[in-house]
């Protein structure tokens, strides 16, 4: 079954949705979607670097997200500059600089567009490896740093003073957010990996009653919308990237609506027996 | 670093932090031991919370020492905790959330607050009142050797805050913890803690809250009227506080609403 593309890309997506759903769970709750889409801009330079150097693409992605993340907490610390200011120079003058670097090297004719948004019918065993392992890695460890990063996220000050370290585990966190994006780009590209971060974790709020409910809702969201995606693009021949991500904002505005409607129907329910209670 | 004496939990010497080139605290040395309570008065800025911060080492020093207790189990109260929106977190986890506690563990730190009922509310909805009490049983949880309150009774009504101060006084004497309490009540510090440390960027007066409430440097900051008062309450203060905020002895809470009204021109 592995020999079949379309088996491959099925999997290879649902492995991804996976990884990145209790992930964007912290992006969301972290206010961090700003963060993932810089370090994602940073891959192409990651693609152009690998390129040139001959080395795995994967491998080079991870290096220079894991550089841009530690970049961005040193010039926190000394830059006067606010965070989102910070995020918005370091994404696209590392886009334009991976631009510029893979339009110089004439002698390799790079698919630009499928690194942007994705390729995942490309997929090969050796991705599918990387994704089953990585994925694996990444969710183990955040299994482990998982109580720090969370009371990190309620109050890092709580966190800090009742000994939990949150800085160390707010630095592991930000290497599983670039294991994840040079696991994932080939499926999805640079340019959607914050999609399939934050609108399943998203969708998965209105639902959930606690943390770790809505990361696996946003599991689930994710997975089927790599499922709804990957089979339209399909059926309408459509490309397979954006499909997915229009999938997960179909399923993103229908929870929604729903849960609004939920409340609206308690609402009412809620306020009937209100008004009968009063004479 | 370390400390070997048992009974100290922390102790600063002559710690301060500079922010841009200036001085938020300089020389502020105190040490809290199991079962006191240590209080912080000052005017604003006169840096309550950045020297609880040092004495709980959520700041990196610039002159001084802050020492801990190993393995110190430490309650935390900060004075501003805001939960975004997209966290679906209720009370029963958000009290699980730096160590974990049992069942009984947490039913017993809600019902010392009185919040037993709102054990499965979404922490976003709660009152400002509720979320400073359940923000308390959180911290008491635990158990903890030290307990590091920051403004506990901000966005509690007038006849809540008797409450919780008492709420406090119990829990120092169930628990055996050590407290340090940032405080803008006067009366309740002034009758209730076991030294009382006065900040205004350094430490201008300390000691039993007698001796600073009749200090000259007291006097000069919270004017002579108030102190006066408050040597007069400490000497009053014979009666309780229920639960419902009353109390028992009418003359001294004559006493105390009008001391209220001073002081809050101050704090």
């Amino acid at each position: 079954m592995l020999d079949d593309f379309l088996f491959r890309a099925f999997l290879g997506g649902i492995g991804v949705a996976i990884v990145t759903g209790p992930l964007g769970c912290f992006v969301v709750w972290r206010r961090l979607a700003y963060f993932g889409d810089t370090l994602s801009h940073s891959a192409l330079l990651g693609v152009a670097l690998a390129i040139l150097l001959e080395v795995n693409i994967t491998l080079a992605v991870f290096m220079i997200s894991v550089l841009m993340g530690l970049a961005l907490l040193m010039l926190r610390q000394i830059a006067p500059l606010s965070s989102d200011a910070l995020l918005g120079l370091l994404a696209h003058s590392t886009l334009a600089l991976g631009l510029i670097a893979l339009s110089f090297m004439t002698w390799v004719r790079v698919d630009l567009l499928g690194f942007l948004f994705g390729d995942v019918l490309a997929i090969n065993q050796f991705d599918l490896l990387i994704i089953g392992l990585g994925g694996a890695v990444v969710l183990l460890i955040l299994r482990m740093i998982w109580r720090p990063l969370f009371a990190a996220t309620v109050s890092p000050e709580i966190a800090r003073a009742e000994g939990l370290q949150p800085e160390r585990a707010e630095v592991i966190f930000m290497i599983l957010m670039a294991s994840v994006i040079a696991i994932s780009m080939k499926i999805v590209g640079v340019l959607l990996i914050t999609a399939l971060l934050i609108i399943p974790a998203a969708s998965a709020r209105c639902f959930s009653n606690s943390p770790e409910q809505m990361a696996l809702y946003a599991i689930l969201l994710g997975v089927l919308s790599v499922i709804l995606g990957l089979q339209s693009s399909l059926t309408w021949d459509t490309p397979a990237g954006p499909s997915i991500v229009a999938a997960l904002l179909l399923l993103f505005i229908g929870s929604t609506l729903s849960m609004a409607k939920i409340r609206s129907i308690k609402g009412k329910y809620w306020n009937n027996n209100s008004s009968k209670a009063t004479p | 670093m370390k400390i070997s004496d048992s009974s100290t939990l922390i102790e600063l010497k002559n710690a301060g932090v500079k922010r841009a080139g200036k001085w938020l605290v300089r020389e502020i040395s105190f040490s809290i031991n199991a079962g006191e309570i240590v209080t912080l008065i000052g005017p604003n800025g006169a840096g309550k919370t950045t020297s609880a911060k040092m004495a709980l080492g959520l700041l990196d020093l610039d002159e001084g020492t802050a020492l801990q207790k190993p393995e110190l189990r430490v309650g935390y109260v900060p004075q501003k905790v805001s939960i975004d929106w997209t966290l679906p977190l209720r009370v029963k986890r958000f009290l699980n959330l730096t160590g974990s506690s049992t069942e009984t563990e947490i039913d017993a730190a809600l019902a010392v607050t009185g919040t037993s009922h709102l054990i499965n509310s979404e922490v976003n909805t709660l009152s400002g009142g509720e979320f400073q009490r359940i923000l308390l049983s959180r911290a008491i949880a635990k158990k903890p050797e030290l307990l590091v309150l920051d403004e506990p009774v901000q966005g509690v009504d007038n006849t809540g805050e008797g409450a919780m101060y008492n709420l406090i006084e119990t829990i120092a004497k169930n628990l055996n913890c050590g407290i340090l309490l940032i405080s803008h009540d006067l009366h309740f510090v002034m009758s209730a803690t076991t030294y009382v440390i006065c900040l205004n960027g350094r430490i201008c007066c300390s000691g039993t809250p007698k001796a600073v409430s009749t200090s000259s440097e007291f006097r000069t900051l919270y004017g002579s009227k108030i102190s006066a008062n408050l040597a007069l309450y400490e000497h009053m203060h014979d009666h309780t506080h229920g639960t419902d905020g009353s109390s028992d002895h009418t003359a001294t809470k004559e006493q105390n609403s009008k001391i209220s009204q001073e002081t809050s021109i101050n704090a």
